[in-house]
C-alpha cells in the first residue's frame, strides 16, 4: 500500500512528496521492485540522516530500511558483524560496546543506519588515522535493478562495491553488511582542549597532532573576523584506558574506565518553534560563550558525550524553524586550504548569515568508493538557516571558492548545489555513471538529488 | 524471572520488538511463523544482541492438520516446556475485497479466530495439566464494536475477544493465566499506509512490547496498548446504536 507523505532531510529543506513503500519484509520488497512501471523509480531511506535531498524522491518513491535491522552474526573473537543494512549505530552501540566493540568510525550522530553510513561513505574524527566507513567494509549484499541479490566486495563484484560506497543508495538496496569493528578500551576518552586565536594556528595544530591523537576536531567561531578569523577550540582524543574487568562488564575495580556510560534522559524540541531559534544574535551569542568557555584543559569524557553531543536532544532540527537549514560541507587539498578557507570564512562573516556550529577537521586518505567525499586535505561543516535567496547567493559564492580551490562538496550534506559544479568536483563521476548503466541502465533506482545533479543521467 | 517463550507469528512487527523484549530480559525463545528465513533471521539477531538462546519452528496457521504435532514440537522444544505462549499472527483484509470476496473474508475468520482456537486449546489443555502457564493474543481495538469500514477483520478478532475471556474464566482455577491485548495503531509494516507516519496515535512497536510484557509479567486481563485507546473504546462501545450507526466510522 504506498502511502504518500511529504518528506525531507534532517536539515527539512527541501520538504517534497513522496510515496512511500514499507514492505514487510525484504523479499516482498523484491516483489514490489519487479512490478515496477517503466517510469516508476525508488530510494532506499534509513533514518533520514542525510541533510538535503539525497533521500527524497519527489513524486515517486521511496522505501524506508529500517525494518531490516537485524544483526545477523557477531563474532568476539575477529569483531567481524553481519547485519542487515536497517540496524542504526545506536543499537549497535547498546548491543555490542559492552562487550568491547564499537564501529570503527562514527559520524556526528548514532541514529544512522548500517545502509546509510555506507552509502554516504561517513567518516568521523579519527578519518586521519583509521579512513572511512567504507574502509572496514568487509563485503555487502546489494538488491540491484534486475531483482538479483549480489555479494559485493573489493574481490567479488568490484566495480558495484565500489560505486555502492558513498554511492548514495543509487545502485540497489544494501541487504546486509559485513563490517569489521573497532575493539576499544573502554567508553570513553581522554580529551584535551586547546584554544587557537585564528584559523593558521588551527590548522597547524591538527597537522602536528595527527600522531599522537586518534581524534580530532576543531570548532570554529565563524563570527569573529580580522586578525581573529577562524578562532578555534581544538578538541584532541584518545581512547581512555579500561580497567581490567571491562571486558567482562565486571564493576570497576582500580584504576580505568570501564563500557558503562552515564544513563540520561534524551531532551527533545517538542514541536517548531514560530521563527528561527538559531538566528543571527543567538549564534553570536554561543559561539562567543562557547570560545570563552573552552580554555585549554584535559578532560575524560563518555562516547556519548563526546561523539554524540546533539543526540542528546531530539528532534535538534527543529530549532530552525520551518524553513530548515542546511549543512555546507566543504573539503580543500592540503595546499589549498589556508587560502581557500579563509576566503570561505570571509564570505560567510560577510553574509551576516552565522553557522551556529562550524566544525574543522583534518582528513585523510582518499575514501574507497567513486563518489566518496573523503580525500586528502581539510573538511569544514557549517550549518546554515534557510534565510531563502540571501542563502542561494551565499551558497553560490561558497561554491566558487570551492571551485577555484580544487576542493569538493559533501553528497550528504548537499542540498544546494548545480549539477556542472558537482560534476567538476567527483572525477569519477563518469566511471560511477557506466556502473550504472551496466547494472541499472532504466534508472530504477533514482533521487531527486541524483536528479538535480544529473548523478544518474536522464536517456 | 528468565522463562521460555513460545512467539506464534514471529515475523510480524510487534512480534519482533515482543522478541527482543523477552529477549533482553533472557528469555529463551520459540519463534514460530511460516518463513523459515526471517525466522532464522530473527532468532540471530536475538542471540546476537542478548546472548539467549533462540530456536526456530515453522508452521502455518490454516494447515489445521498440523497443529496437533506443531504444538508437541513447541513443547519438546524446551526442557521442562514452555512456560508462555503469544499469539502474534493476524490477517487484515481489505473490507471491500472481503465483501466482494468470501474466500477473503473466509481466509481472515479462519486466521484470527479459527486457528487460534485451534492452537490455543491444545496449549491450553497442557498448561492446564501442569497447573501453571500464561497465554497471551494479539486481538484488536476493531473487535470491540463492529464498524462499516472493518467489520469483517473487527469481528473476527471480537470472536478471538471473546474466546480469550471464556478461556480466561476456565483457566483461572488451573492457575493458568490468559492476557488479551488491544493494540491501537503500531509503527509496523502492516499498518503502514492506514495512518499517516507522523500521526500522533502512531505508537512505537518498542513502546507496545514494553506494555505488553509488563501486563504478562503483572497477569492482568485485558489490556489496551497505548493505554489512552480504553477511554476512547469505551466510548465507542457505549454509543447507542441508533446514533452509532448513523457515524462514518
Amino acid at each position: 500500500m504506498p502511502d504518500t507523505a511529504p518528506l525531507s532531510g534532517w536539515g527539512r529543506c527541501p520538504v517534497l512528496t513522496c510515496r512511500l513503500i514499507r514492505a514487510a519484509n525484504f523479499d516482498a520488497l523484491r516483489d514490489r521492485l519487479s512490478h515496477f512501471g517503466e517510469m516508476q523509480t525508488l530510494i532506499p531511506r534509513g533514518m533520514g540522516r542525510s541533510y538535503g535531498d539525497p533521500a527524497l524522491n519527489d513524486q515517486q518513491f521511496v522505501a524506508p530500511c529500517t525494518d531490516f535491522d537485524r544483526i545477523l552474526d557477531f563474532n568476539p573473537a575477529t569483531g567481524l558483524l553481519h547485519a542487515e543494512a536497517g540496524v542504526s549505530l545506536a543499537d549497535l552501540m547498546t548491543h555490542l560496546l559492552p562487550r568491547g566493540f564499537f564501529v570503527p568510525t562514527t559520524p556526528g550522530t548514532k541514529f544512522v543506519t548500517l545502509g546509510g553510513a555506507v552509502a554516504a561513505d561517513v567518516h568521523g574524527k579519527n578519518h586521519h588515522r583509521d579512513g572511512s566507513f567504507g574502509n572496514h567494509v568487509h563485503s555487502l549484499e546489494l538488491l540491484t535493478a534486475d531483482g538479483e541479490i549480489r555479494t559485493c566486495s573489493s574481490t567479488e563484484n568490484a566495480d558495484l562495491f565500489a560505486a555502492t560506497l558513498g554511492g548514495m543508495g543509487l545502485t540497489g538496496i544494501i541487504r546486509s553488511v559485513q563490517l569489521a569493528l573497532s575493539r576499544v578500551p573502554s567508553a570513553y576518552c581522554d580529551v584535551t582542549y586547546r584554544r587557537t586565536a585564528n584559523l593558521d594556528q588551527a590548522l597547524s595544530l591538527l597537522e602536528q597532532t595527527d600522531a599522537d591523537y586518534r581524534y580530532s576536531v576543531a570548532w570554529v567561531d565563524t563570527l569573529a573576523t580580522g586578525k581573529s578569523l577562524g578562532r578555534s577550540v581544538v578538541m584532541l582524543g584518545n581512547d581512555a584506558e579500561g580497567h581490567s574487568g571491562a571486558a567482562s562488564g565486571a564493576a570497576s575495580g582500580g584504576g580505568g574506565h570501564s563500557y558503562q556510560m552515564p544513563a540520561r534522559r534524551r531532551k527533545s524540541v517538542p514541536c517548531d518553534p514560530p521563527f528561527n531559534l538559531l538566528g543571527r544574535w543567538t549564534v553570536a551569542a554561543f559561539n562567543r560563550l562557547f570560545y570563552a568557555t573552552h580554555r585549554d584543559k584535559q578532560v575524560v569524557v563518555d562516547y556519548d558525550k563526546f561523539f554524540y553531543p546533539l543526540d542528546a536532544i531530539a528532534h535538534w532540527n527543529r530549532l530552525y524553524g520551518k524553513r530548515g537549514f542546511v549543512q555546507y560541507q566543504v573539503l580543500l587539498p592540503p595546499e589549498q586550504a589556508r587560502i581557500g578557507l579563509t576566503r570561505i570564512l570571509e564570505a560567510v562573516a560577510a553574509s551576516g548569515i552565522g553557522s551556529f556550529l562550524t566544525v574543522l577537521k583534518k582528513c585523510g586518505r582518499q575514501g574507497p568508493g567513486l563518489l566518496s567525499f573523503m580525500q586528502p586535505g581539510y573538511t569544514l561543516a557549517m550549518d546554515l538557516p534557510n534565510t531563502g535567496e540571501s542563502l542561494r547567493v551565499l551558497a553560490a559564492k561558497l561554491d566558487q571558492i570551492t571551485l577555484d580551490h580544487a576542493g569538493r562538496l559533501y553528497l550528504a550534506k548537499d542540498a544546494l548545489m548545480h549539477r556542472d559544479t558537482f560534476a567538476a568536483m567527483y572525477p569519477n563521476l563518469e566511471r560511477f555513471r557506466q556502473i550504472k548503466r551496466q547494472y541499472d541502465p532504466r534508472n530504477l533506482f533514482n533521487s531527486s538529488q541524483a536528479r538535480r545533479l544529473g548523478i544518474v543521467e536522464e536517456p | 524471572m528468565s522463562e521460555n517463550i513460545v512467539i506464534l507469528g514471529a515475523t510480524s512487527g510487534i512480534a519482533k520488538a515482543l522478541a527482543r523484549r523477552f529477549a533482553s530480559r533472557r528469555c529463551d525463545l520459540l519463534l514460530a511463523g511460516r518463513d523459515a528465513d526471517e525466522l532464522n533471521r530473527l532468532a540471530a539477531d536475538c542471540r546476537a544482541r542478548f546472548n539467549i538462546a533462540a530456536g526456530v519452528e515453522t508452521f502455518d496457521a490454516l494447515n489445521f492438520d498440523d497443529h496437533a504435532a506443531f504444538v508437541d514440537r513447541c513443547f519438546a522444544h524446551f526442557s521442562g516446556g514452555p512456560h508462555c505462549v503469544v499469539l502474534c499472527y493476524g490477517y487484515m483484509v481489505d473490507q471491500q475485497l472481503g465483501q466482494r470476496d468470501f474466500a477473503e473474508a473466509r481466509r481472515t475468520i479462519d486466521v484470527n479466530f479459527t486457528s487460534a482456537v485451534s492452537l490455543l486449546e491444545r496449549f491450553a489443555a497442557r498448561f492446564e495439566q501442569r497447573r501453571g502457564g500464561v497465554i497471551a493474543a494479539i486481538s484488536s481495538v476493531a473487535g470491540d464494536r463492529g464498524r462499516q469500514s472493518n467489520y469483517l477483520y473487527g469481528s473476527s478478532k471480537a470472536g478471538l475477544s471473546a474466546y480469550l475471556q471464556g478461556l480466561r474464566h476456565r483457566l483461572y482455577r488451573s492457575n493458568v493465566h490468559v492476557l488479551t491485548i488491544k493494540p491501537g495503531f503500531v509503527d509496523t509494516p502492516m499498518t503502514a499506509g492506514l495512518v499517516k507516519p507522523d500521526s500522533p496515535l502512531l505508537a512505537s512497536p518498542g513502546k507496545v512490547a514494553r506494555q505488553i510484557d509488563l501486563a504478562m509479567r503483572r497477569r492482568r486481563n485485558v489490556i489496551y496498548t497505548p493505554g489512552f485507546w480504553r477511554p476512547i473504546l469505551c466510548l465507542i462501545r457505549n454509543l447507542p446504536e441508533f446514533l452509532f450507526k448513523k457515524t462514518k466510522l
